[in-house]
């Protein structure tokens, strides 16, 4: 073989193969703005729900975090525990390390409080005595985790004093279930609409390869290597994915942003200053990794169905 | 005068049971120019295809350059064309990108530098009389322009062999005339040259080798100057 004394060496030629491959592709993309951004627009409307749902959720799980330092445990003490008894056992519970506060309400503050704020205050009069037992409102070191919180429940449930004991946690473990629902439904729907992007593409580049025959043919007659005449169609599913993935990212955040007015109105209106939490960077940009990676993968499997079966003849 | 293809009892068949070439065997020496002639199904195509590795043969050695090409597995195929020139009757230039990127596409592939393939693409361009076309679009240029910009494309990497099958099959008279002068041109310059034509009378006054095949076999293989 007569070798080319002007051929650079190969890790030159192969950097120098994909330079070109990645701005052939770009012109073409950029020659037919409408069909690109077509398919962009599949990409990354299928890309966004999936991503809008993840944010969201994990919007909720930051509301559970935020949520879990209030959580309290009242101790309704025996009606034959006197009020210094009473307050005895709360400094007691004070000292506590797996204690973070602790208040005492005695039965006649908490017939004050009901009363201002339950509006019954005449049929209250009507009572001969004080029904409310006195409470010691217990709240857990922020620092424990579940089980610890559980044990340290049980533990003052059990105390000689307490008649009965409540963990004001039930509601947050529902919301932890359905939380748990939430993302692996999410992780169902990201899988499919990953196929659905992955098949999407592959379509795409099925018919671009389709139209391209003529020229696939001419290449290979030229003497083009199999990874010569894949590469521009791979370069594509990059772009495709790139720019879905991009447009996922965009369209997330628009969801969010047009979301966030209503949310805040709901949270004001329990009396929370919560904000939705819009993607972070991060999340973003692995977004659009992912976007080009199912393009890639997209492309790739049309390619090794579809190329090789192009041959000169 | 060293052999740069040699067939030696070839045979084809195809899959419809057709024999396109039988027991075939001639060669050609390195520099030689030869046309192969033939009524249309006597096997021209067949034996250009061979050479080319478009097809492989049913049974016969086919060596070019001093490769066996029955010992060739299908990724080694690319490299292979790389040292050959292939030229048809329907030019197969890309209409979606210009005269120069078409003349440019082989030294693409074969991942030469910009600036190298700028100059060579212009030297071929120039050997065939259309540098001054090379932001043209093929579709404006007339046939025989456009088959001298194919004639371009596969002479631009230096190919071992030029392979050429009914190459004036779409031009007039005149315009054929004056694609096998470049030939005879490329061929004097040291470019061995194999092209495949039924037409008798244009090659007559060409003085060259004839090898003629009729069925699939070979009739007349005469030396350049013997008339056929």
């Amino acid at each position: 073989m007569n070798r080319n004394p002007t051929r650079p060496f190969l890790l030159r030629r192969i950097l120098q193969a994909h330079a070109r491959a990645l701005v052939f592709t770009a012109g073409k993309l950029y020659r037919a703005p409408g069909a690109s951004l077509l398919t962009a627009s599949v990409i990354g409307i299928t890309l966004a729900l999936p991503a809008g749902l993840h944010v969201l959720v994990n919007n909720l799980d930051g509301l559970r975090y935020g949520w879990e330092s209030s959580v309290q445990a009242s101790l309704f003490l025996r009606s034959t525990v006197s009020e210094t008894q009473g307050r005895k056992l709360a400094q007691s519970l004070q000292l506590r390390p797996d204690v973070e506060r602790v208040r005492y309400i005695s039965s006649a503050d908490g017939l004050k409080e009901f009363r201002q704020l339950s509006g019954f205050g005449d049929a209250l009069d009507l009572l001969e005595h004080n029904p409310l037992p006195a409470v010691i409102s217990v709240q857990p070191d922020s620092q424990l985790d579940a089980r610890k919180a559980q044990k340290l429940f049980n533990e003052l449930a059990g105390l000689a004093e307490v008649e009965s004991a409540r963990l004001d946690q039930a509601w947050l473990e529902r919301l932890q279930a359905f939380l748990q629902i939430a993302r692996r439904l999410n992780q169902t729907l990201a899988l499919l609409f990953g196929l659905a992007v992955v098949f999407a593409v592959g379509n795409t580049i099925r018919l671009e390869i389709h139209s391209r025959r003529e020229e696939i043919e001419v290449m290979k007659l030229l003497g083009a290597s199999n990874a010569f005449v894949h590469r521009p169609y791979l370069y594509l599913g990059l772009w495709y994915g790139l720019a879905g993935g991009a447009l996922a990212w965009l369209l997330t955040q628009v969801m969010l942003w047009l979301l966030a007015g209503p949310v805040k109105q709901l949270a004001g209106l329990y009396d929370s200053n919560f904000v939705l939490a819009g993607m972070d960077p991060l999340t973003g940009l692995l977004l659009v990794l992912a976007g080009i990676g199912l393009g890639i993968l997209g492309s790739a499997w049309t390619v090794m169905r579809h190329l090789h079966a192009i041959q000169p003849s | 005068m060293s052999d740069i293809i040699e067939l030696q009892g070839v045979y084809k068949r195809y899959a419809g049971g057709q024999e396109a070439l039988s027991d075939l065997s001639l060669s050609l020496g390195k520099g030689e120019m030869a046309f192969l002639t033939g009524h249309s199904g006597a096997g021209k195509s067949t034996l250009l295809k061979l050479i080319a590795l478009l097809e492989r043969p049913t049974r016969g050695r086919i060596i070019v350059n001093g490769v066996n090409l029955s010992r060739l597995k299908p990724r080694q195929i690319p490299e292979y064309r790389q040292g050959l020139g292939l030229i048809f009757q329907n030019y197969n230039l890309l209409y979606d990108r210009t005269v120069f990127d078409n003349v440019a596409l082989p030294l693409v592939i074969r991942g030469l530098r910009h600036d190298d393939i700028g100059r060579r693409v212009r030297a071929a361009l120039d050997t065939v009389g259309l540098l001054r076309k090379e932001r043209s679009q093929p579709i404006t240029l007339s046939g025989g322009e456009q088959q001298r910009v194919a004639i371009a494309r596969s002479v631009v990497c230096k190919p071992h062999v030029l392979l050429a099958d009914e190459p004036t099959g779409n031009l007039d008279p005149e315009l054929s005339l004056e694609i096998m002068r470049l030939f005879a041109r490329l061929n004097e310059v040291g470019v061995t040259t194999l092209i495949a034509t039924h037409d008798i009378d244009l090659i007559n006054g060409m003085n060259r080798r004839i090898i003629n095949l009729e069925a699939g076999r070979l009739t007349d293989n005469s030396p350049a100057g013997v008339l056929a």
